[in-house]
C-alpha cells in the first residue's frame, strides 16, 4: 500500500520535472528536479485530485512544519500520513 | 510642460464607505480582515477576506439600475460620486469634451460571471440573464461613469492584475500634462469576492489563512480585498483658477515589464519602475520621504521589494518610511493602486503615515523602517506609490504635496 503511494507520488513529481519516474530518488530535493514554486503547486495539487486529500501547504511557508517538502521521501512520507489519516 | 493635480477622492473600502473612514482607519491601524459575508463560504479553504461589509447595492441605486451594475460597477461609481462632489469640479458640456475617464480592474463584473455560469453550469438552466454581458464587460465602470458624468473625451479600462490601477491613474496623468485632456476620472474598481475568484486565489497557495502581515517575518501570505477609489485629476492652471482644495500634485509616473516569469516578482523589473518614475519626475530619490509598498505580504513580493528600494534609494532608504496599508484594506487587486494612492495622498496632506498593520517580528529580509502598526508623523513631500502585479507588469506613481 505504502509503496503503492511512494511510487504513485513519484510519477506525479516526475511528470513535473518531465523527467522519467526511475530518474526520481528519494533524497531528491525539489531544487534537484529543477522544480520552482509554480511547479510545487502544481504537484500539490496533483496528489489533492489523486488521493482524495487536502495537502496543508502554504507558498509563503514552503519551510513550514505541517507539510515537509525538503525532498521526494518527505513529500511520500507526508502523503502516506495524510492518506492514512483520512480512513 | 502642464502640471497635473488631484482635487477630489472618493472610496469604497473594507475600511468604511468614503474617503474620510478610509483615512480615518487607516491612521488607526484598524485592519478591515475578517470573515467572508458576501457570499456563502461552504466549501472555501479560506474564508477571509478584506470585505467592504458596509456597501449595499440598494443603498445607492434603484433595482432597475442594479439590473444592469456589477457590484464592482456599484462601487466604482459610489467613489466617483463622492470624488467628484469633494473636488467641486463642475462638468459642463465644454469640459465633459475634455475629460477622460481611465479605470482599472482586473476581471471586471465577477459577480456577474460567477451568479449566471452556475445557472448554466451547476442548475442546468437554458439560459443566463440577458444583461450578463454588458454587467460583467470590464469596460463597464468607465462606461457608466462617463455616462452618468457626461464625460466625453477618451475612456478606456485597464487589466494589468494587481497594477491596473496605477496604469489607469498615470495614464491619465500623461494625458493631461501632455494636452489631450485637460480633466480625468480615474482610479480602479474591483469585486472579486465570488467563489469562483477566491477558488482560484486558493488553488495558488500564496493565500493566508490567519490575516495579512507585510513585512513581518512571521508573515502567511495575501488577503484579497474588494472596494474602489477614484481620483479626479485636473490641469492645475484651471484647478487653482476655480479655487479647488488641491490634495496633492502627480509629478511622475513609471512603468516597466519584468519580461521573467508569470508570478514571481523581479528586483530588475521593480528598481526600474521606481526609477523611471523618479525620471519622470525630475527627481533623483532623496525628495521622496513616503513609499506606499505593494507590500502583498507574500514571502516572494516583501523581501523582492525591499531589495529593490535599497537598490533605488542607496543610503537614502534608511530614512524612508515604507508602509503597506493593503494590511488593512487587503489585496483589492484592480483597486489596489487606487486605494493606495488615496491612503498616500492622506500621507502628504495631513503628515501622519499610515502604518504596516498587524505586524509581529522584524524580518532581516525586510530592513526598512515599515511603520510598524501605528501611524507615524512625518513631514511628507514627496511620495511614492508601487504597484508590482503577476505577470511582470509594474508602475509606480509619485506624488507632491502642494503647499497652500
Amino acid at each position: 500500500m505504502s509503496d503503492d503511494i511512494r511510487q504513485q507520488v513519484r510519477v506525479i513529481v516526475a511528470e513535473q520535472a518531465m523527467i522519467d519516474a526511475e530518474q526520481v530518488s528519494p533524497d531528491s530535493t525539489m531544487e534537484d528536479l529543477g522544480l520552482d514554486s509554480l511547479g510545487l503547486v502544481e504537484i500539490v495539487f496533483a496528489i489533492e485530485e489523486q488521493f482524495g486529500v487536502s495537502v496543508p501547504y502554504n507558498a509563503n511557508e514552503p519551510n513550514s512544519e505541517a507539510f515537509d517538502i525538503s525532498t521526494v521521501k518527505a513529500v511520500e512520507d507526508g502523503v502516506i500520513k495524510l492518506v492514512a489519516e483520512k480512513v | 510642460m502642464r502640471r497635473v493635480v488631484v482635487t477630489g477622492t472618493g472610496v469604497v473600502s473594507a475600511l468604511g464607505i468614503g474617503y474620510d473612514a478610509h483615512v480615518a482607519e487607516l491612521r488607526a491601524g484598524r485592519s478591515g480582515i475578517g470573515p467572508i459575508e458576501l457570499i456563502d463560504t461552504d466549501g472555501l479553504t479560506i474564508p477571509i477576506a478584506a470585505e467592504a461589509r458596509g456597501y449595499v447595492g440598494t443603498d445607492h441605486f434603484t433595482r432597475n439600475e442594479l439590473s444592469l451594475r456589477d457590484r464592482v460597477t456599484q462601487m466604482a461609481l459610489t467613489a466617483t460620486r463622492e470624488a467628484v462632489q469633494r473636488s467641486g469640479i463642475d462638468f459642463t458640456d465644454a469640459l465633459g469634451m475634455r475629460t477622460a475617464t481611465i479605470i482599472g480592474t482586473s476581471m471586471g463584473g465577477q459577480h456577474t460571471q460567477d451568479d449566471n455560469y452556475r445557472l448554466i453550469y451547476r442548475d442546468n438552466k437554458p439560459r443566463v440573464h440577458p444583461f450578463t454581458v454588458p454587467k460583467l464587460m470590464a469596460n463597464a465602470p468607465a462606461s457608466w461613469i462617463s455616462m452618468e458624468h457626461g464625460l466625453k473625451g477618451p475612456a478606456w479600462s485597464v487589466s494589468t492584475a494587481c497594477a491596473s490601477s496605477n496604469h489607469a491613474i498615470g495614464q491619465a496623468y500623461h494625458l493631461i500634462r501632455g494636452g489631450m485632456a485637460d480633466a480625468a476620472v480615474t482610479g480602479g474598481a474591483e469585486a472579486g469576492l465570488t467563489y469562483g475568484v477566491l477558488k482560484a486565489w486558493e488553488g495558488l497557495r500564496v493565500m493566508s489563512k490567519d490575516t495579512c502581515r507585510p513585512f513581518s517575518k512571521t508573515r502567511t501570505g495575501m488577503v484579497q480585498g474588494e472596494g474602489a477609489a477614484i481620483l479626479v485629476l485636473e490641469e492645475m492652471e484651471a484647478a487653482l483658477a476655480r479655487g479647488a482644495d488641491i490634495m496633492g500634485e502627480v509629478v511622475g509616473f513609471g512603468m516597466t515589464a519584468d519580461a521573467n516569469d508569470i508570478v514571481q516578482p523581479s528586483l530588475d523589473g521593480a528598481a526600474r519602475a521606481m526609477r523611471a518614475a523618479l525620471d519622470d519626475a525630475g527627481m533623483t530619490g532623496g525628495e521622496v520621504a513616503y513609499i506606499n509598498a505593494h507590500g502583498t505580504a507574500t514571502a516572494a513580493n516583501d523581501k523582492t521589494e525591499c531589495a529593490a528600494i535599497r537598490e533605488v534609494f542607496g543610503a537614502h532608504a534608511d530614512r524612508l518610511l515604507v508602509s503597506s496599508t493593503k494590511s488593512m484594506h487587503g489585496h483589492c487587486i484592480g483597486a489596489a493602486g487606487a486605494l493606495e494612492m488615496a491612503a498616500t495622498l492622506s500621507a502628504l496632506k495631513s503628515g501622519i503615515v499610515p502604518p504596516t498593520a498587524n505586524f509581529e517580528e522584524a524580518d532581516p529580509d525586510c530592513d526598512l523602517d515599515v511603520v510598524p502598526n501605528t501611524a507615524r508623523e512625518a513631514d511628507i513631500p514627496v511620495a511614492l506609490s508601487n504597484s508590482f502585479a503577476f505577470g511582470g507588469l509594474n508602475a509606480v506613481l509619485v506624488v507632491r504635496r502642494v503647499d497652500a
